[in-house]
């Protein structure tokens, strides 16, 4: 029976993990690299690696980071974070990348979905959606959640869909952050509407939360930071926890 | 020992590269038939589109060679695939070497079938130590018809091939070299057959 995936994700900028990460077992826990490897080894089913430089000098180094994740993890990983071209992608991609995420530049010029679809196949693309609740509607946001669009969330999941992204990895600005649990609702909507694997994300307190969200949100995968990096969960309690109560998990 | 990849244009063979050296490989990448042949073993890896991938083969006669290599020889997901005898993606006559037909997943799920999955009905040398049930790594979105060549089951929609041999040619239609420690140990199987 194919599992739900539980997703640690690692913010990097100029080549070092940002959130404060205080893990005895590792000699440096900012370290992309050696964290990763951690988590591969401790239960993860895959990692995504975003990366928030603000410098296009910063983000040279993320590519050659990228190929000695590759060399060290033997997990699927998904990389991000201002991704806006066929270029670039090809280059994370042969660096060994599984997939690449995009955001915002794909609210800007959805073809580019599309292009990244016939040019490496759908099963690399993964689509981000940031979505809020706002005016009793979820809306699609852009530019880490700051930018509101005139977007409606399940329309445009439904459209990148068509467009040839092969996962969607849907963010609620309203729960990230909060620790009291995933978008349950929004994420169970966008499941339904559309055919192809949606990863949950923002929220992520307690067990229980992950148990809601692939049970009543329909989630395919569940995508975590700081509950794994601070120890709050240990990933290897959480799949059992959830086996107990008969989620598949690997 | 010489393992040879296979070079064409599906895409992503550097994380096949990176697996087979943190086993202590250091492979070469090549289409020249003549160093296919001499390889102790050849790996088939392939994410991309059958059609264009069985165009690529032909154009440079690489079909006629893969399919009569001695030593072994496991392709890996779509490489898994063009081995078998005919594809629905874009009707694409395979190598056959597996008499075997790839079709469309119906949608009656998900599309691809994205993520971890189990194996059973496990039988072959290379998966000597995995245990039944073991759960691998996929993402397809067709599969390999099941046949006496099977040698791992796994059911998504319906039960697939999740692995085949025939003589020296095996397939994998999972993605050993993202399969962890269980894809580490089949690929180190492999090498040693």
């Amino acid at each position: 029976m194919l599992a739900k995936r539980i997703i640690p994700c690692l913010d990097v900028k100029d080549g070092r993990t940002v959130k404060g990460v205080n893990f005895l077992e590792l000699r440096d826990a900012g370290d992309p690299v050696e964290l990763g490897a951690f988590y591969a080894q401790n239960g993860a089913d895959e990692l995504c690696f975003l990366d928030i430089s603000a410098t296009l000098e910063q983000r040279k180094t993320f590519a050659s980071l990228v190929k000695e994740i590759a060399q060290h993890v033997n997990i699927p990983f998904t990389v991000g974070g201002g991704i806006n071209g066929i270029e670039q992608v090809g280059v994370l991609l042969e660096s060994g990348a599984d997939k690449i995420t995009v955001n915002s530049a794909s609210v800007k010029n959805p073809q580019l979905v599309n292009d990244l679809a016939r040019q490496f196949g759908s099963q690399c693309v993964v689509v981000a959606i940031d979505t809020k609740w706002v005016n009793n509607q979820w809306h699609v946001f852009i530019h880490g959640g700051t930018q509101p669009t005139p977007l409606l969330t399940t329309d445009w999941a439904k459209q990148v869909q068509e467009l040839g992204a092969g996962e969607i990895l849907l963010t609620s600005m309203n729960h990230d952050g909060t620790k009291n649990g995933f978008a349950l609702e929004i994420t169970r909507q966008i499941s339904l509407s559309v055919s192809i694997p949606v990863i949950a994300s923002g929220g992520a307190g307690t067990m229980v939360h992950f148990k809601d969200v692939f049970t009543q949100g329909m989630a395919d995968a569940a995508l975590a930071a700081s509950i794994f990096h601070f120890k709050e969960i240990e990933i290897n309690d959480l799949k059992n926890y959830l086996r107990q109560n008969k989620i598949p998990m690997r | 020992m010489k393992v040879a990849i296979v070079k064409y244009n599906a895409g992503n063979i550097q994380s096949v590269m990176f697996a087979l050296q943190r086993l202590g490989i250091q492979p070469i990448v090549t289409n020249d038939p003549e160093l296919l042949r001499q390889a102790d073993k050849v790996i088939f890896p392939g994410v991309g589109e059958a059609s264009s991938a069985m165009k690529y083969l032909k154009e440079r006669n690489l079909h006629q060679v893969l399919v009569q290599l001695k030593q072994p020889f496991l392709g890996i997901c779509l490489g898994m695939q063009l081995m078998c005898s005919h594809s629905e993606e874009n009707d694409t006559e395979c190598l056959n070497i597996f008499p075997l037909a790839v079709k469309k997943f119906p949608p009656k799920e998900k599309v691809p079938h994205t993520g971890w999955n189990t194996v059973y009905n496990l039988g072959s040398p290379i998966l000597k130590g995995i245990k039944e049930n073991e759960y691998l790594y996929f993402v397809h979105s067709y599969y390999a018809e099941l046949g006496i060549e099977t040698i791992g089951t796994t059911d998504y929609i319906l039960p697939f091939s999740a692995a085949l041999q025939k003589d020296n040619y095996f397939g994998v239609q999972f993605h050993p070299e993202k399969s962890g420690v269980a894809g580490a140990k089949i690929l180190e199987n492999f090498l040693k057959f």
